[in-house]
């Protein structure tokens, strides 16, 4: 259990489930909790080393998520994850991954994404039913919470319960005037800043050792041409300040602070490799451009490598003579900022006999492995989905059908080869523990060609139902 | 026509050749080693730096199978890496593979959109570090076709358009005019019987159905190989070397 000081009194300030469960709350005087718990293991609180501690877990997030992260203390974190939700595979993905990561390291965290601040404030702590508020849903979500939930003074909600406002909703919809003569502005600040009202600017944490760069402008700028010129002259700079410490950008941060209500339009833009090259960083940063509102101009501006990896001059070819080994990471790095880094990929084969898990996916920057699949048994260009059941007439158990029907188009087999079979691997799933698919590959009159495979052998029910599907397409 | 018209000809198109090259990047082209096909060609193969159009005939309109591994035997055939760009996931890798495209050397990209498809291919082509770049599109619009061999020109990357569309009645679209040098049509035709049961090299009939500056043609040929070559069917190897058909002259 912690205690702290409020005024003259040490109360607990916090206790673990079990002094909980003893009957220790917090706010209680730490003398009454005392007396409540025998061998009560006190301690002092250390208000410094938790906003310390919060810092950095901001500046984790900053690394991992998105660059506009605050911590709002006590024990939360806000994340501004505009445009940058998509690297992660959306909202929910970048919700799960990282209340997952918490977890991992101990921490039991509540997660949830909404248009404003103050809302995704709000629906985190008090609403274990929601995760992702929509741009509308703002009321929806808000309504049915407590006061608290509006980050108000101490004894702001208290007073208002008495009056008989019990939650957010009899609130947001009253006149304001009486309302903030009795109660003060805050309480009509704090339900404009949780609407989308009023503009609530993140203040972003910033690790110390990042290599930045500022430019301020005495006329705030707007027109995207000038945007793009100050990001190549920052590019420039920060490839100065890089190459004289030996790195290369792995992640860069370009902030834009605007002149009015003091938003920051923020772009991230993620390498596949340490790069130190300004006109490929310009080419990434002015790809984002039309993703920057600049409202009524921009007055600063700050571009951050907030990853950094050591780079160092390597020659072309191996040999003079040699042909260079081409390279594409600039070309990864401007698709994968485009679409998402996990839609750009290399497959790669896997000792697998099941033809749907007889690859994985690679980086596309990944080192060769010099592996390719087996040119013996035929594959077809187009695997489907899924298996499509076909109408076959076929003599069991081992000729394949003289002709099929799939997808109401009657087809006579005039060739065919097979069947190759292929047994369900049991060490993966019990089912397949006796799965069979015999495979042929046949060719109809016209000469277009098939994958069909019967799931079993033609004689034991056990290896599968003996139904003909359809599996692929070859050319 | 009098010899000395045609030499008048001649220059006179020589001449616009130089003008229509004066900003491109000397470029070979890529033979497909099969004597009918590269004299029905202009310089005698697939122009390097150009975008080229491909497409099943028949139901392979949909599936696009035929038209996919046509292309990638062309991309099998020159040194580098490949971009590859679908939306649709149903392209299975080994058989790139069996085509003569090692896996190593294909970098796929799943965009989300038509548009994001295109704005990709057309970054692919910008790039000159790639073998050539390939996307399996149902839309080419005249406007997004001349971007795409504007930029091919520019960087000599081939550029080939894989067109399947998701209902056999759309591929109408496919005579809808593009930019591209050239536009192909590959359907499968029955293969040759062997002397024993089972299935032989696939069979596909090959139609040059537009090409800048020569006649349509159209082909009986064996499919890809392991090496991503085509090759004229044993049985008609020993005839003269002649396409089977000749179509009127294409617009072009």
């Amino acid at each position: 259990m912690l205690t702290g000081r409020v005024g003259r009194r040490r109360v607990v300030t916090a206790c673990n489930a079990a002094a909980a469960a003893s009957g220790a709350r917090i706010g209680m005087a730490a003398t009454q909790a005392q007396a409540l718990i025998p061998d009560l293991d006190l301690r002092d609180a250390d208000p410094n080393g938790d906003a310390d501690a919060l810092d950095r877990l901001a500046v984790w997030a900053m690394r991992r998520y998105a660059p506009v992260c605050q911590a709002d203390p006590p024990g939360g974190l806000a994340i501004d994850i505009t445009g940058a939700a998509h690297l992660k595979g959306g909202e929910t993905a970048l919700l799960g991954d990282l209340t997952a990561r918490l977890q991992r390291v101990g921490v039991r965290a509540r997660a949830a994404v909404a248009p404003t601040y103050g809302a995704a404030h709000a629906v985190a702590r008090f609403r274990r039913d929601l995760d992702v508020v929509g741009e509308f849903a703002i009321d929806a979500a808000l309504a049915p919470l407590p006061l608290e939930a509006l980050r108000l003074p101490a004894e702001l909600p208290a007073a208002l319960r008495r009056m008989g406002f019990e939650r957010i909703g009899d609130l947001a919809h009253r006149p304001r005037a009486p309302l903030q003569l009795r109660f003060g502005a805050e309480l009509g600040r704090r339900l404009d800043q949780a609407y989308g009202r009023a503009a609530e600017p993140l203040i972003p944490v910033e690790a110390p050792e990042t290599p930045r760069v500022e430019q301020v402008f005495a006329e705030p700028i707007g027109a995207p041409e000038t945007l793009a010129r100050y990001a190549g002259v920052l590019a420039a700079a920060l490839c100065g300040l890089l190459e004289a410490r030996g790195l290369g950008v792995r992640r860069l941060d370009w902030l834009c602070h605007r002149v009015v209500n003091n938003r920051i339009e923020a772009v991230r833009v993620g390498l596949a490799g340490p790069v130190r090259d300004t006109r490929r960083l310009t080419r990434l940063l002015t790809d984002r451009i039309e993703t920057i509102e600049p409202g009524f101009g921009i007055e600063r501006m700050t571009l951050a490598a907030s990853a950094a990896e050591p780079l160092d001059w390597r020659p072309a070819a191996g040999r003079l003579g040699e042909p260079a080994m081409p390279d594409v990471s600039g070309l990864i790095d401007t698709l994968s900022n485009r679409i998402g880094a996990e839609r750009l990929y290399r497959l790669a084969p896997v000792e697998s006999d099941v033809p749907e898990r007889s690859m994985r996916k690679l980086a596309p920057l990944a080192a060769p492995t010099g592996k390719a699949w087996s040119p013996d048994w035929p594959r077809p260009a187009r695997l489907f989905r899924r298996p499509e059941p076909i109408e076959t007439l076929a003599l069991l158990p081992d000729n394949p059908p003289t002709h099929f029907t799939w997808r109401g188009v009657r087809r006579r087999i005039r060739r065919a080869d097979g069947p190759e079979r292929i047994f369900g691997e049991w060490g993966r799933r019990d089912a397949e523990m006796w799965a069979v698919r015999d495979y042929f590959q046949v060719e109809d009159e016209a000469g277009e060609r098939f994958w069909l495979f019967r799931a079993g052998d033609g004689e034991d029910a056990a290896t599968g139902s003996q139904a003909w599907f359809i599996h692929g397409q070859f050319g | 026509m009098p010899a000395a018209r045609s030499a008048k000809l001649e220059d006179l198109r020589a001449q616009v050749l130089a003008l229509e090259q004066a900003d491109r990047r000397p470029v070979g082209v890529l033979p497909f080693g099969v004597a009918p096909v590269d004299a029905a060609l202009p310089g005698g193969g697939l122009t390097l730096g150009a975008l080229h159009e491909v497409a099943g005939g028949g139901d392979d309109a949909v599936g696009g199978a035929a038209a996919a591994l046509f292309a990638a035997g062309v991309v099998a055939r020159l040194p580098g890496p490949v971009l590859w760009c679908i939306t649709r996931p149903d392209l299975f890798a080994p058989a790139l593979s069996q085509a003569g495209l090692e896996p190593d050397r294909v970098i796929y990209v799943e965009a989300g959109d038509e548009k994001a498809l295109m704005a990709c291919f057309e970054e692919g082509l910008r790039h000159r570090g790639l073998a050539g770049v390939v996307c399996e599109t149902s839309r080419l619009s005249m406007t997004a076709s001349r971007r795409l061999q504007l930029a091919a020109e520019a960087s000599g990357v081939i550029g080939l358009a894989v067109r399947r569309w998701r209902r056999a009645a759309e591929a109408a679209d496919f005579g809808q005019p593009t930019a591209a040098a050239t536009r192909w049509r590959v359907s499968a035709e029955p293969s040759a019987p062997l002397p024993v049961p089972g299935i032989g090299r696939a069979r596909w009939r090959i139609e040059l159905m537009r090409c800048r500056g020569a006649d349509a043609a159209d082909f009986i040929l064996d499919a890809c190989d392991e090496t991503g070559r085509l090759a004229l069917p044993a049985e008609l190897a020993r005839r003269s070397a002649s396409p089977t058909a000749r179509r009127g002259r294409a617009a072009a």
